[in-house]
């Protein structure tokens, strides 16, 4: 049986989503490090399949190593996984480890207006990641920390140079770690907020990337735009799995 | 003629020779990677090749020999400065590019951070002592198209000759009034800086010279709307880009030569993309070279570019000068009128502007349009989202985008211009 392969290649982690006779036959997961082509080849140690789409910002390297491979942006692939998990969604927010993209979704996981950071991390999973270093906890629990706040100081920095430096300034006038870990939480969801706006938020809304395993992220960005986001059981395997997706329907 | 010739010529106009030898490697480089390295290239684009391999030999050789016989040169940095009157003077008007990042530093020490990079690199350029045609100017031209440019020339004219018009941002009678006005000053200074008197005759001669320049970019811009796209947009804008310092006469000779090329490779349905490539319109600010980062981009995503809506592009050919006018008051009059109907987002209101972008768009039979802002550049962020209106209430497909002439963000910006192109196919 045919197999197709969805590898997306992010600046924190690889994905890949393997699918064979219409279902996901397997699905795995590595950090990127600074040498992505040896985690490739670990990923791969027979060889990667024919058909293979790739995607993410790595995309044009995986070319070296699989001449193959076809390659589509990061925006298509999350649109098309995201739309094949649920179909019903008309917008999506995805946030990665550098960037953010917010897109309004038309049908079939089409790609509408969308909106992405530029250069600056402000609101990316790195400025979680940064901070969460600078708490001295594992971002793995920094939400959980946040979720424990009560009373969110107003945080006006969305660099994330500054953010470190204004957080250290709340922590030495004595408020509580959790409610610095929640301002910081609200910094990110009302960047992305005003993201959403632009590409017109449509309901409902369906949030994918690493940062949508952050717990806090998603009640706030809920609580800010008075819905219930949905989020995958793997929200950062969507990229790859929409890239799967992608060169399933091609064909070829 | 040899690099030593070259070398001596630098070392004259007291140019940083060894900043300079750096600066034509990584532009040599940055050609190669994104001029040589296309496909189905025209035959008349060995002119462009030839043209930019000697930007800063040969065609300085020409200015400085044409020095050395009396006339004056005349540098420019925008499209409201009336090339007719310069070339009605005797004298030679050469756009100054300001495209790279060169002297940063140094233009910080004049300059507001916060200044775009437009302006930072012709200070940049002239501090460093980079630029082979700002030093040959006897005079340099600013207008007050916008606050960046306006200030800058303040502390730039403690570095060279430099006379300032007074460029309206309204177009209410009075304001044809004040540019005519302005017009009737700066050919005061050319009269003064070269002893000619500008007469209506050499006007005459002039202006039909610059309109025919025009035409040959009017023909180009108009054979692109074939498809398959029968020129790279980047050849295109390197085209205009050419059009400011390249003799006249001889440009237009080539550029007509190329436009009949052109239409021998349409008729035989040749492109240098297959039919059915996504087209996109580049509407916004003007990119000097070597700013070609964005049009490669964009072309290396897998779409080609068919027009560009900017000063170095449509906004600098679309209107030409009546001809028809005898005796100089009523063609400074065709001048003015000529001149008031750039659309210059520093203008308010500029709906024309959005009128032409559609129109552009259809006649070029674009699939979308991409807005370039540059960083920090105001006045074309503003219609950035007028133009995004204005695109979705026409029906075609738009992105925005702002960046500089940093390499830092190029992936980001790649990703965004390929995710476009993909909801275009």
């Amino acid at each position: 049986m045919t197999q197709y392969a969805g590898l997306d290649i992010g600046s924190r982690s690889i994905e890949l989503v393997v699918r064979r006779s219409g279902g996901t036959v397997a699905a795995r997961r590595l950090p990127t490090t600074f040498d992505p082509l040896a985690q490739l080849r670990a990923l791969f140690p027979d060889g990667a399949p024919d058909r293979l789409a790739v995607t993410g910002y790595g995309r044009e390297l995986a070319r070296e190593l699989f001449p193959q491979a076809r390659t589509i942006t990061e925006i298509k692939a999350h649109a098309l996984g995201a739309a094949s998990i649920f179909p019903q969604a008309r917008t999506l927010l995805d946030i990665g480890g550098q960037d953010t993209k917010a897109i309004a979704l038309l049908p079939g996981g089409r790609v509408g207006r969308f909106e992405m950071n530029d250069r600056c991390a402000a609101g990316t999973g790195k400025f979680l990641e940064y901070t969460a270093n600078a708490f001295g906890i594992p971002i793995e629990d920094f939400g959980r920390l946040a979720l424990a706040g009560t009373h969110a100081p107003r945080m006006s920095s969305m660099c994330t140079v500054f953010a470190e430096t204004e957080a250290t300034t709340l922590a030495a006038r004595g408020v509580p770690p959790a409610d610095i870990a929640l301002g910081l939480h609200q910094t990110v969801v009302s960047r992305t907020v005003s993201m959403l706006a632009r590409v017109g938020l449509a309901a409902p809304l369906a949030f994918v990337g690493g940062v949508a395993r952050n717990p806090c992220v998603v009640r706030l960005l809920g609580e800010a735009l008075g819905l219930v986001p949905l989020v995958p059981d793997a929200p950062d395997m969507t990229g790859a799995l929409g890239a799967a997706l992608w060169v399933e329907a091609e064909g070829a | 003629m040899s690099d030593a010739a070259h070398k001596a010529m630098w070392e004259k106009l007291d140019l940083d020779i060894e900043a300079h030898d750096g600066l034509l490697a990584v532009l040599g480089k940055f050609y190669g990677d994104i001029y040589l390295s296309q496909e189905g290239r025209l035959k008349g684009a060995e002119y462009l090749d030839f043209v930019l391999s000697e930007v800063h030999g040969l065609r300085i050789r020409e200015i400085q020999d044409a020095k050395a016989a009396g006339k004056k040169v005349v540098g420019a940095f925008c499209v409201f400065v009336p090339e007719e009157l310069t070339l009605a003077a005797g004298a030679i008007q050469v756009g100054l590019c300001a495209g790279a990042r060169a002297g940063a530093q140094q233009a910080e020490t004049l300059l507001p951070r916060g200044a775009c990079d437009l302006i930072k690199s012709f200070v940049g350029f002239k501090l460093a002592r980079l630029c082979p045609y700002t030093e040959s100017c006897d005079l340099v031209v600013g207008e007050t198209t916008c606050d960046g440019k306006k200030k800058a020339y303040e502390a730039f004219g403690e570095h060279v000759n430099m006379h300032v018009m007074e460029v309206p941002q309204c177009k209410a009678p009075c304001d044809r009034t004040l540019f005519r006005s302005e017009l009737v000053r700066y050919k005061d200074a050319l009269e003064a800086l070269t002893g000619n008197a500008i007469t209506a005759g050499a006007l005459a001669e002039a202006t039909r010279l610059v309109n025919a320049r025009r035409r040959a970019l009017q023909r180009l811009a108009a054979l692109r709307a074939a498809d398959p796209a029968p020129i790279s947009g980047r050849d295109a804008l390197l085209v205009n880009q050419i059009s400011f310092y390249d003799d006249p006469v001889r440009f237009t000779a080539k550029i007509n030569e190329l436009c009949d090329e052109i239409e021998a490779r349409t008729a035989a349905k040749e492109g240098v993309a297959p039919a059915g490539t996504p087209r996109l319109l580049l509407a916004g600010c003007p990119m000097a070279v070597p700013n070609w980062k964005l049009p490669y981009l964009i072309e290396s995503s897998g779409a080609v570019i068919v027009g560009e809506e900017s000063c170095i592009g449509e906004r600098n050919t679309r209107d030409l000068t009546d001809e028809t006018p005898a005796g100089i008051d009523a063609m400074l009059d065709a001048l003015a009128d000529r001149y008031m109907k750039i659309d210059c987002a520093c203008f308010t209101p500029n709906t024309e502007r959005l009128t032409h972008i559609a129109a552009m768009a259809q006649t070029l039979r674009a699939d979308g349009v991409i807005h370039y802002g540059l960083l920090f550049c105001q006045p074309y962020a503003h219609e950035a989202l007028k133009v995004g209106k204005a695109m979705a209430a026409a029906g075609v497909p738009c992105l925005s985008v702002e960046t500089d002439y940093g390499m830092e963000d190029a992936g980001q910006l790649k990703t965004r211009v390929e995710a476009f192109v993909e909801t275009l196919r």
